[in-house]
């Protein structure tokens, strides 16, 4: 015990270094996840305000504001910043902070891999952004960049490539970083099966990242040597073939957006117990379905490509496949509803998100189905339908789970309440404009709008204009959680647990988390790995 | 039964404020695949509704009934084998259930034999060429005059005074009414894709590959689409007009445009 004591002095006392080397020198896990968080927020405000560029343009038939090429390259940068620069490593920063709490790590296992996986990215996205301003623009294909439309790019085409190229490097060292942390450092007595849900599901998701980002990373060096090297991977005038590259790039795509919602899954899976003072119900079950989730995204790719031409018994597979998501995802719906059933439910801030996940994600799970039916896709696809659903499973599915999860961990990471009052605004009107903002998109997609177009026939005028109402009531309400976080420091001290004896090891420490936290691995019951059960 | 009562109250309900600018939902089309297709469309939609219904229920009654205001001591019981076991099972047999009438249509979708008539569609950054095959016409298909005008950047012209505005082409596709069509697809630059709502067709035009469609239209009128493939600036502005004609309506149509009437009029009867 007194050694303990010592050594936690010993480490107080070479705390963080003073000034802009600590950031940029640090290996310390909540600096990294600090930063991650940071720079995801940032570049969530990025590519909103494209995202607002681009609702702006289309809140009335006829073009107001911007050229199509302008307008193409919104649309295809707004995507690549949300995906590769808001919300991917939103979810590393929060397992940098969290999964060596969680387990009881005293930090990450590969620290110095842990500072470069994460000063690669503010590189890799300045590269990216800094196309705007070269000749022929920002890349304005599609961040599906299907050859060879993106072949046509201006000077910014090996700049895309490259920044890719290092979002995918970033990407697997983070999960090479998570997955030797949870394997090797947790605290002794916490057995696999019963590690908390955050972190199971970062461990499956760090896996499909592992397994899929050099997938990109290939695809994307085809279209580089197509350009430049005199390939013909994916040009049919050599004797290439574009579908190729579809196949290659949904191979990595659908994989990644269950990248993009595992880790939400786990998240709302920690906030909905707590905040029903119950365990969550069906663990293990969570886990499988998690497992199985990520194993079935490997062999549903092709139903992102159902209107190329594919033989008939193809498609039957596909649509089969993908129908079978909806199984393991129904278990964590049912298995939610069921942790939330007879439970004694408040209703603050982190828990309203994690509520408006399971209904609104929900709604997109239900598009998803839709979706894939294969002769009721070939309407969808390419269609505001097909916007719409990948919105509703991003927007009120990963993002509000990110959210929450700020909300959630706050009080932890800096020691202080947040403003209460101010977190509920931010839900309500972040819940309503978002349904603003997505809803009508189905209707439009099935009257017949394509998505990725600068104007259109004046019959989608309506929906289009309440969309867009939607999207600056949308993209207002978020700067309220910036007040939250400039606010936090002047809130009430927070207790060790914040909450109402919310379970997990992250709880055990002070608020806000020492600079080195479990330099002695803490002590789990075998069989709950949570040190206080419920009573 | 009960589903189409209820698609029809519904219905109702939105014919009330319905003018075509609101509109709901996905069209039933002119061809009996369109509707087979607004049916599967359906029978998602009501499964998803019910399921949504019985979960969403539950859930609501578990926020006002399970509260801690109300007073009520959390229960402790963490898993139920025989639920999961249930709740694994029944959610299979109804995916199942879905997929068979699904795999009919998509059967039937590819069955591309014994065309009255074939015309190759090709895509081109930004307009769309037709090619009937045995008729001996081809002929380009642009976006019309009034909506290039009005569509530019600091255009004075009000979109709602154009007529389909961005709808609108130079020369439509003319196909005859009854006939079995087949459309191949192609692309001579970038990928397109080929797509008319009221056909339920949309396939993509891939440069060095040729894909099949067919549709046989039901009655006669104009049916009006738009590339849905990404292909560069003008992507927006290629749009596809398909007029169906009475089969001698159609013949004349050849002729006045140069064609040869080719005996389709008589297959198509």
């Amino acid at each position: 015990m007194t050694t303990a004591v010592a050594d936690a002095a010993h480490h107080v006392e070479h705390g963080p270094a003073k000034g802009f080397s600590r950031w940029l020198f640090t290996t310390n896990h909540k600096d990294i996840g600090t930063m991650y968080l940071i720079f995801s927020l940032t570049m969530f405000f990025v590519g909103g305000t494209m995202a607002l560029i681009v609702r702006s343009e289309l809140a009335q038939p006829g073009l107001q504001f911007v050229h199509p090429e302008f307008f193409n390259q919104m649309t295809t940068m707004h995507a690549l910043v949300m995906i590769f620069g808001a919300i991917m490593p939103a979810f590393v920063g929060l397992a940098n902070w969290m999964v060596p709490l969680q387990i009881g790590a005293p930090d990450m296992a590969l620290p110095r891999m842990n500072n470069w996986s994460f000063w690669i990215l503010p590189v890799a996205f300045c590269m990216l952004l800094s196309t705007l301003f070269m000749p022929g623009g920002a890349p304005a294909g599609g961040w599906t960049m299907y050859p060879p439309l993106v072949l046509q790019t201006g000077d910014s085409f090996p700049f895309l490539i490259f920044s890719i190229h290092l979002m995918g490097l970033s990407s697997i060292m983070g999960a090479i970083n998570i997955i030797v942390t949870i394997v090797n450092m947790r605290t002794p007595q916490m057995v696999l099966i019963r590690m908390p849900l955050f972190a199971w599901a970062w461990l499956i998701t760090a896996y499909l990242l592992l397994a899929v980002m050099p997938v990109l990373a290939g695809a994307v060096t085809m279209l580089l040597t197509d350009q430049f090297f005199g390939t013909s991977f994916f040009l049919a005038a050599g004797g290439g073939d574009p579908v190729m590259y579809q196949h290659i790039f949904w191979f990595f795509g659908h994989p990644e957006v269950y990248i993009m919602i595992l880790p939400a899954f786990g998240i709302v899976s920690e906030i909905i117990p707590t905040f029903s003072r119950k365990p969550l119900f069906g663990h293990d079950s969570m886990v499988y379905a998690l497992a199985a989730i990520a194993f079935l995204s490997f062999i549903v790719w092709a139903h992102h490509m159902f209107t190329v031409g594919m033989p008939l018994s193809g498609q039957m597979f596909f649509m089969f496949a993908t129908m079978m998501i909806s199984v393991p995802t129904g278990v964590k719906i049912f298995n939610w509803a069921s942790t939330m059933w007879r439970g004694a439910m408040t209703f603050e801030t982190p828990m309203l998100f994690a509520l408006a996940f399971v209904f609104l994600f929900t709604i997109g799970g239900f598009s998803g189905l839709m979706l894939a039916l294969v002769p009721a896709d070939i309407q969808y696809h390419d269609s505001y339908f097909v916007v719409a659903h990948f919105h509703y499973v991003l927007v009120p599915g990963s993002l509000f789970a990110l959210m929450g999860a700020a909300y959630y961990w706050l009080p932890k990471w800096t020691g202080h309440m947040y403003n209460e009052t101010a977190g509920k605004v931010h839900f309500w009107l972040s819940a309503i404009f978002v349904n603003v903002l997505f809803f009508p998109m189905h209707f439009l997609g099935l009257a017949g709008m394509p998505r990725r177009i600068p104007d259109y026939s004046t019959q989608f005028a309506d929906f289009n204009m309440v969309a867009t109402i939607g999207a600056f009531g949308f993209g207002l309400s978020q700067l309220i959680f910036v007040y939250v976080l400039l606010t936090c420091k002047k809130g009430p001290p927070a207790t060790a647990e914040v909450w109402d004896h919310p379970k997990g090891l992250e709880w055990t420490v002070p608020s806000p988390a020492p600079y080195h936290t479990f330099a002695e691995p803490p002590k789990v019951d075998r069989t709950v790995a949570f040190p206080k059960d419920y009573d | 039964m009960i589903r189409k009562s209820l698609t029809g109250l519904i219905g109702l309900v939105w014919a009330g404020g319905a003018s075509a600018d609101w509109a709901l939902n996905m069209p039933q089309g002119v061809t009996d695949l369109s509707q087979e297709t607004y049916d599967l469309h359906m029978m998602g939609f009501w499964v998803c509704t019910v399921i949504g219904v019985l979960v969403f229920g539950v859930m609501i009654f578990s926020l006002i009934k399970h509260r801690k205001t109300s007073g009520v001591a959390p229960a402790k019981f963490s898993h139920s084998t025989s639920a999961e076991v249930t709740w694994t099972i029944i959610p299979v047999i109804i995916l199942v259930a879905m997929c068979i009438p699904a795999a009919k249509t998509m059967i039937k979708l590819e069955d591309t034999r014994n065309p009255d008539i074939s015309i190759v569609v090709t895509g081109y950054q930004w307009r769309w060429h037709y090619a009937y095959q045995d008729q001996d016409l081809a002929f380009y298909s642009s976006l019309a005059r009034p909506s290039l005008e009005a569509r530019q950047l600091g255009s004075t012209i009000d979109p709602y005074s154009v007529d389909n505005y961005l709808l609108e082409v130079d020369r439509p596709m003319v196909v005859p009414v009854g006939a079995k069509v087949r459309v191949l697809l192609t692309s001579n630059d970038v990928i397109h894709a080929w797509w008319v709502p009221e056909l339920a067709l949309k396939k993509d035009a891939i440069p060095g590959m040729v894909n099949e469609i067919w549709f046989r239209a039901e009655h006669t009128g104009t049916v009006r689409g738009q590339c849905a493939e990404l292909c560069g600036k003008d992507h927006g502005y290629m749009p596809i007009v398909v007029e169906v004609v009475e089969p001698d309506e159609f013949d004349k149509w050849l002729t006045a445009n140069g064609g040869t009437p080719k005996a389709v009029a008589a297959a198509a009867k």
